[in-house]
This record gives C-alpha cells, structure tokens and sequence, in this order.
C-alpha cells in the first residue's frame, strides 16, 4: 500500500510530501523524504514490551504495572518533573500539562536545552516572522545564521528558499542571494553567495556592527569586526537593504553560543530596524518535529511556552529556576517523566547523573541514551507512523500527522490518559 | 432527560418583543420550553435581570496570533493568575489570558457564544485546538480573506461566482463561519513592507483596490446565502483622517439582504478619526454616526478603549508596525502565505493622553448617536481597545451620564474640545444594554436560526441571570452597582445546565463550533478546479490534502448548511 502527502515527523520542516509504501505494519520504501527521514520511517526498532529496571538488568512488565507504578512514583515525589515532549503530538502534550497542574509539578519541553534562549529574547523584543510560504514566494535575500540546513534540516532549502520557485521568484537558485554567517566552513556555507566567517563568540559584535550600518553610521565601523573585515559587513548590509524581501534563519550556532539570548535579540532588533527600510523577517530553524507545538500548547494551557512550576497551585515560569537543568542541578527534582526526548544525550553529566539517581520513567518506543538511566521504560506508537496527532511546523503552521498503520502500541495519549486518571483519583480521595 | 426551571426571574429578551417582564422560564434538554414538570430543579431568580446568553460579535481569544500575544509576553501572564479550585483548571493573562481563563471570565460574566475575530485559514487548525480549550462558550471563527490570492485573481477578473467559490471551498475546508476582511489588500501590500492608503490604492502586483475586493466579496456572500455578513476591519485603522475612508467604505454598500446587515463594521472606534496627526486628532463620531443612522443595512461594533495595559493583535500587520513605530515597545509580526498577516504589540492607554483620551470617547459616542442599538454592539475588539473584563464598566457609562462626566473629571481636560461625548445626554437603558450584548449579535450573526440570543420556546437556553433589580436601581446614579452586576452572574446557564454561580465556574465545559457549508454545484467546487488545484501545490508550503481541518477538532461542530445562488 502506498501513502501520499505524509507529514514527517523528525525536523522542524515537517515536510508533508512524503510518499510512504507499507506492506502490512511494516515500511518498505519512503519517497521524497530525506536520509533523516528515511531512517525515523526506516530504522524504527522498538522496545518490545514496558521494562523495570531488576538489579543490573531489566525485566519486562505489563503496561498496566508500568503505568500503575509510575503514578505511584509520580505521587510519591515532593518535586516531580515532567519533561520532553517535543516529540509527540498535541493532544499528549495537553494531558501532559493538566497532569502537572495536578501532580504540582514542573512541566518543561526540550526548548529548555534548544531555543528557549530565542524564546527569552522574544519576550524581550517580539518576533518578526511569517509563515515559510511567504519567503518560498518572496525572499531575494535569506540569511542562515548560525545553522547548518544542509546537514539538520536537509529539505529547508528545496522546499522554502534556495532550490524552490516561488510566485515572484520564478527562478529561485539565481534570483535568490544566500548569506551564510557561520564560525566555519559547514556544507550550507558552501552553497552560498556570501559567506561571513566569524570568530566565536563574535556574533553579537557583528549583529551590532550590521545594526549600525543599517542606522547609517558607516563610519565608526572599525576595519574588522569579529574577524569579518568591513568591507565584507558593508556588502552584507547592502545585500539586505537592498533585498525586497529578505528572511533570517538563525539556528543553535547563534542561540547557544556567548551571548545566547542576548544574540536573538540583536538579530531581532537587526531584523526590525531593517524593516523600516524595507521588509524582512527573522525565524528559528527549530529542532524536533513538533518541539513548537509544545510551546504553544503549553502557552495556551499555562501561558508561558516552556518550564512551568505548578507547585504553588498556579503556573509559575521563572527560567534559570524552574528549568530542567536548573532543577537537576540543584539536585532538587525527586522524581521524573521522560516523554518523547532524551535529556541523557542532550543534558549536562551532572543532570544525567542526577536522573540516574532518582526514579525516572521514560515514555519512549526506542531504546535511548536516558534507557540507562531510567527505572522504568514504557515503549508507545510513534506519532507520524502508527499514532495521529496535531504537530506545529518551525513556522507555526499546524499540521496533523497520520497514522499510518494500526499498530499494537499503545499511544502516548492511551499512556497518559491512564496516567492522568490514576493521578486525578487518588488526589480526589 | 433534564429539566430546569427558572422562577421569577426578570426578562428581557429583544429579539422576543419582551421588553423586561417578570415570568418563568422552563428548560428541558437543553432547549427552552413551555413548561416542565414538578419534578424539575428550580432556580429562584428572585427579580434579578435575566438575559440570554451574551453573545460576543468580536473577540481574539484563540489562534496563532492570540497565543503568541501570550508567548511574548510573561509579564502580561503573571498579571492574571488563578490556582486550580474545583473543575477550574489554573489560569494565567491579563489582557490575553489563558484560554481557561477567557472561558471562566466570559462565563462567570454570563456570556455564552464568542466569535473569534480573525482565524488565518492556513492556521484554523490552531483556532480549533484551542476552541475546544475554551469549554464554555460556543465558537465561530471569522476566516481572514483580505489578502487572499485566489480571491484577488477572481476580483480582478469580476468573477463574482469563482470569488464566491473559493469562500465556499475555503469556509468548508477550516470550518470557518464568516468572511473577515482586515485591511482588505494591505495585509498583502505588506508581504512586500507596504500598504494601502485608501479603498482605491491598488494592492501590489495584483491590480486590484481594496474597494473591488470588499464589493465583490459582499456580493459572494449573498450568493452563498452565508448566516452572517462580511465583516470588515476596514483600511487605515487607527490613521488620523481615517473616518473618510470609513464613510467611503460604508456608502458604498448595497441594501442585499432583507434579514441582516449587508455588512459588519467591526472596532468602529478606531476608523472614526478626524484631524492629520497625532497632535490634532479629534473624534468624527458625529460623521459615522450620521452615515449609519442613514442606513439600516450597516451594523457596527463600538470597539471602545479603556484606560490601562492591554495588547493589541491583528491581521493587520502594517497597522501594527506603525504602532511599534510610536510605542517602541516590543513588536511581533506574523504574515500568513497566500492568505493574510498579523502583528502583536503591548500598549497602555493613559488618561494623561489626550489621543487616547479622545479614542476614549469616540467609542462611547459611536454607541450613544447610533440610534437603533440593533446596528451598534458593545465589543472593545478584546484585547484591542481593552480586555473583555472591562465590559461591565463600558455597560455602566452608556447608561450613566453622571459617570461619564465623573470619569471626564480624571482624564485631559482638553478632550471635549476635541470630542463631543460631553454635550450628549442619552443614557441607555437595560433593554438597549441587552440588544447591544446578545440580540443584536445573534441577528447581525445569523445565528437566531440555530437558537441563539432569544430565550422563547425552541431556543437554546443559554441564559445569564445578574445580581441587578432593575426595579429597584437607576443606572444614572448606582452605575457603581450596575457594573458591578455585570461583572459577575449570579447563574450563568449554558444549554440547560447551570455553569457558572456567583463568580465560579462549577462544571466542565462542552462547547459546540458553529461553522458554515454553502452548497455549491460540481462546476464551483475549488476541489476539481485545475488552475486553483495547481497553483496551490505550486505557491502553499503545504499540499492541499493536508490543509483541511479534520472533524476530530470539532468533536461538538455546528454546522450551518445554505444553499448556493451560483
């Protein structure tokens, strides 16, 4: 059986032209996706049943047991953290957050260790941005800032700016001028018609430096800024003012580095005052498929997008305090959630060894980097493949992914709703 | 089967004839009847002002833009927060609250249907998500077409039928229950940091005016017999001199439906500005006023500001950077492919400035000089010109002279000199107060058909009962007390079921989406149209298949099906 128009649930793109060939539950050819694609459709092997962890080893349990027991920890624990989600689809995350508000808990999404610096910017100056259609159709000048497309999001650039026509770019890989700003050569630097290699640690000086181009003050630039000579900021800055319409990508390269919020802001400030020469927009290339749709599914629920403290009875978000990191370093989170993420690859050491330290249940299909680290593992249908749900595109743009087999997981949502339940009971009683 | 009976309880009920009267009203299933049996439960009204449910004709409550409002803004979340008490979930937000915390503020203030204002078609799914998310109030959604592509080609071809079409394909594919034009053209103009300036600029590379784009979708609303009007926000919000392009606007529009406005201006108070700048603004009320007094055709809603923090959020994302550009505060902008724009930036009106003075009372005006209260509703365009919560306080100075003079004492004393809400004497009573908040929206809506805004037998019973005796206050002096019973129900009443009591929300909700189907014949349906199928796998970044909104978001929808004249 061959599926069409199938979203994909690995990168921010979500693209949704994938064609999918399935001989009964199992996939045998994926069309129009890219190899990281591939491999999430292709390289889905899976934890059989739930495990317990039984000494140095492990040992299967029914998903009743699993679930039984991780209500009961979630119960027992004075400060339990809720964590992931970036991974499944909405409606899990919904019930995610109202077993927070119930537990007291902290709830917080892999923004946490990704864009939640962006996110602190944006709360500082707004955001600039359109959907990804509106650069496709329009942009003659797309920045990649610190972000490697190429290599973490294969199909941004044929599917929304370099390789793509759009309605008033008919004839795009000419008609669009790329700048790459990045602290070395990467493969996307490569494809484009100006490179700026910065020292590291420098983008904010240049993001200054354009900024002050941009206001008119030529001038006071001095020769090089950050290891980019002025000459190479004056044809940059130049590119951009003259672009009719021009689009900043900015990636972890910019987010994560000396500066971190500090750097979005002044990007975004870049992108606003270049507005009021002619127009631009400015975008996060964020990370896991529907890592947006945490955020905003935790905003319309509690109001802020990401780490949110239920322990007082209302929502409470105060990042640096009630962050993920922050919790487990201070070793104060004594039990905790793992679902759909793996904060034992991405996570300091001495956050991982605190999440070994302490009961942690994982709500993942495959064995992970935090599997060593959790008591307890429950294996679900993945989203995109043999669960359905609603995913927000990097852009915002909401799409729902498909099912497209009936598998013999249960979903997240089955899991959680469980979960849920068991929870709401015993607080009522 | 559940039945209810509220005693003695004093009705008003415009859409009736009843015109504050104290009777019974029995409830059986969810739907008013004739009588119940003994063995009903009985409310005891004791006299207070009953009203069906409040009917909000324009509010941003839920979206992409709504929920980026509250993304950006923490500081705005930490001013409204509730712990979880009961059935209520926790709530945060001040001016964009939570969608938990708008439905238990709207519902504890006895409202019970809301329209969403303006829904980008390519994000409906968002809308939805959070519709169900607002458990009390049933939802419609306004679907923005200002900047639509395949709209302006069939505008700029005069092809009323094809601009009908694409409505239909569209309103059936996002669930969308009207057609909502925002800056019509400019949201596109602003694809490229433009605008338009007046009805009559053409909009960037599509040869079209906003002007032939409002005419025709007017006409492609009748066509497709749609329950509500075309709702407008009209071009050059919020510039002085703007009240021409308004007059403009409105004296263009035909008389078309014999049922209903044949056009909805909405936030009226920001597109009444006389003067050339900022320093010599003035209210032109008075010119509005006049020219929708002429014409039973035309409705409007006041969208008052009040003084105080709020965030202002639109499709109209140009409007939004001129602001940013006087406020340089924070600004977001959201521009939507093919389709629309939006933009986000926190204000605060002061009493200390007299524009925001003098748009103050250009909103009070506009409800005051409008004769017939059917054609004007009480609406701030929540959060634009204030938050929803302020409603009661709006009630309260249109019913009170004394008020609005007391309130005049606290702001620049210069405002009268340039707005004439001082020399007007009228003060509105209950039955214009419940014409403004529920009949009014519910016939300017189209929704009487499905039982909304009226409480005779057949209707659903969405019923608000207030602490107020109307028999026993005289608004002019005990505004105090009026908006102070406006604030908060003593019952709130969602079909049948009693939701709300003194301020608290004691059930989870189940809300129902309203949204709109025209029938059209196989040669209009957009589906198996070649160029429209083509052009949007060429220029959307999502394929056509992915677009439409499942039911699944709709696990209660309403939908209201017409027939087509194409």
């Amino acid at each position: 059986m061959k599926v069409e128009d199938v979203v994909c649930p690995f990168c921010g793109c979500l693209c949704d032209d994938l064609v999918v060939e399935l001989e009964g539950t199992r996939i045998v050819r994926v069309e129009n996706g890219c190899t990281l694609a591939n491999e999430k459709f292709m390289g889905d092997k899976r934890l059989k049943a739930p495990i317990r962890r039984d000494g140095k080893g492990w040992k299967e349990i029914s998903y009743e047991e699993a679930v039984r027991e991780t209500a009961e920890i979630l119960l027992d624990a004075d400060r339990p953290l809720l964590y992931g989600w970036s991974g499944t689809h909405g409606e899990a995350q919904s019930i995610g957050v109202h077993l927070a508000e119930v537990l007291g808990a902290v709830i917080d999404n892999t923004s946490t260790v990704c864009h939640g610096p962006s996110i602190l910017a944006i709360q500082e100056v707004g955001h600039p941005g359109c959907t990804l259609g509106q650069v496709k159709n329009r942009a003659d000048v797309v920045v990649y800032w610190g972000a490697n497309p190429i290599d973490a999001h294969p199909r941004h650039m044929s599917r929304y700016t370099t390789y793509t026509d759009g309605f008033f770019v008919k004839d795009s890989f000419r008609e669009r001028k790329v700048i790459v700003v990045d602290v070395r050569q990467t493969e996307t630097s490569r494809v484009a018609d100006e490179f700026v290699m910065v020292d590291p640690g420098g983008d904010y000086a240049v993001l200054s430096a354009l900024r002050a181009i941009v206001r008119g003050k030529r001038e006071i630039i001095p020769s090089s800024v950050a290891g980019v000579p002025r000459e190479q900021l004056f044809r940059v800055a130049d590119l951009c003012l003259s672009a009719k319409f021009g689009a900043v990508f900015f990636g972890l390269g910019l987010t994560m580095t000396p500066g971190k919020n500090k750097n979005i802001r002044n990007a975004i400030e870049l992108t606003e005052e270049l507005n009021r020469h002619t127009k631009f927009t400015i975008s996060p290339m964020r990370g896991h498929w529907n890592v947006y749709g945490s955020n905003e599914v935790f905003t319309w629920i509690t109001g802020y997008p990401y780490a949110v403290d239920f322990s007082r009875g209302i929502a409470f978000y105060n990042p640096g305090e009630t962050t993920s990191v922050d919790i487990l370093r201070r070793e104060e989170c004594d039990a905790c959630l793992v679902v759909a993420s793996d904060p034992g690859a991405h996570f300091p050491h001495e956050c991982a060894r605190h999440l070994a330290r302490i009961p942690t249940i994982q709500i993942d299909p495959h064995v992970n980097a935090t599997t060593p680290l959790s008591t307890i593992q429950i294996p679900v249908a993945v989203t995109g493949i043999d669960a359905e749900g609603t995913a927000y595109r990097m852009d915002g743009v909401p799409i729902r992914t498909q099912r497209l087999y009936q598998g013999t997981y249960p979903g997240d949502l089955d899991i959680l709703t469980q979960l849920y339940d068991l929870v709401k009971e015993a607080k009522r009683t | 089967m559940t039945e209810l009976l509220v005693k003695n309880a004093f009705v008003i009920d415009p859409l009736s004839g009843i015109k504050g009267e104290i009777m019974d009203l029995a409830i059986r299933d969810g739907k008013i009847v004739e009588e119940v049996g003994n063995g009903a439960v009985v409310i005891d009204a004791e006299g207070c002002l009953t009203l069906p449910g409040g009917i909000d004709s324009h509010s941003h409550v839920c979206g992409t833009k709504v929920n980026f409002g509250r993304y950006m803004s923490p500081e705005d979340m930490r001013a409204g927060r509730t712990a979880r008490k009961g059935v209520m979930h926790v709530t945060s937000g001040y001016s964009v609250p939570t969608t938990y915390g708008n439905s238990y503020r709207y519902s504890t203030m006895g409202y019970t249907t809301v329209l969403e204002g303006a829904m980008a078609p390519l994000e409906a799914r968002h809308t939805h998500e959070e519709f169900t998310a607002t458990p009390h109030q049933d939802m419609l959604a306004n679907t923005l077409f200002d900047g639509n592509w395949a709209i302006m080609e069939a505008v700029k071809e005069r092809d009323v039928k094809r601009a009908a079409a694409v409505v239909a394909w569209t309103l059936s594919a996002v669930r969308g229950f009207a057609i909502k034009l925002t800056n019509p053209g400019g949201t596109e103009a602003w694809g490229w940091g433009e605008d338009v300036h007046s009805i009559h600029d053409p909009v960037p590379h599509f040869g079209v005016t906003p002007a032939e784009i409002i005419d025709t979708m007017i006409q492609a609303n009748e066509l497709l017999n749609l329950p509500h009007s075309v709702h407008l926000h009209c071009n050059n919000l919020g510039v002085p001199g703007n009240y021409r392009t308004t007059l403009e606007t409105i004296e263009r529009v035909p008389d078309v439906n014999p049922d209903r406005q044949s056009l909805y201006l909405t936030h009226v108070q920001f597109h009444a500005y006389g003067g050339s700048t900022w320093r010599d603004i003035c209210s032109r009320s008075e010119d509005i006023a006049r020219a929708v007094n002429q014409r039973p055709h035309i409705a409007i809603d006041m969208g008052q500001i009040m003084f105080g923090r709020t965030t202002t959020m639109t499709a109209d994302g140009p409007m939004e950077f001129k602001l940013y550009m006087l406020h340089h505060n924070k600004w977001s902008n959201h521009d939507v492919e093919l389709e629309t724009g939006s933009g986000i930036i926190p204000v605060y009106y002061s009493r200390k400035s007299l524009v925001n003075c003098v748009m103050w009372a250009i909103g009070l005006e506009l409800a005051l000089l409008v004769r017939d209260p059917w054609q004007c509703m009480l609406a701030t365009d929540n959060p634009n010109g204030a938050p929803f919560v302020k409603y009661p306080e709006i009630i309260a100075l249109l019913m009170s002279r004394r008020y609005r003079e007391k309130e005049g004492e606290m702001i620049d004393p210069k405002t009268g000199h340039y707005a004439p809400l001082f020399a007007i004497d009228r003060e509105l009573d209950w039955y214009e107060i419940a014409v403004m908040t529920r009949a009014a929206q519910a016939k300017a809506l189209g929704i009487t058909r499905i039982g909304k805004g009226y409480l005779a037998p057949g209707a659903e019973a969405d019923i608000a009962i207030y602490p107020l005796k109307p028999d026993q206050l005289d608004p002019s002096t005990d505004y105090q007390q009026v908006a102070a019973g406006f604030s908060r129900t003593r019952y709130t009443i969602k079909r049948g079921r009693m939701v709300a009591r003194d301020g608290e929300v004691i059930v989870e909700g189940a809300n129902s989406t309203i949204w709109s189907r025209a029938q059209v014949p196989a040669e209009y349906d957009m589906n198996h149209d070649s160029e429209f199928v083509k052009k949007f796998e060429q220029y959307y970044t999502v394929r056509m298949r992915n677009y439409p909104v499942q039911d699944v978001y709709l696990p209660r929808g309403i939908c209201i099906g017409t027939e087509s004249s194409l």
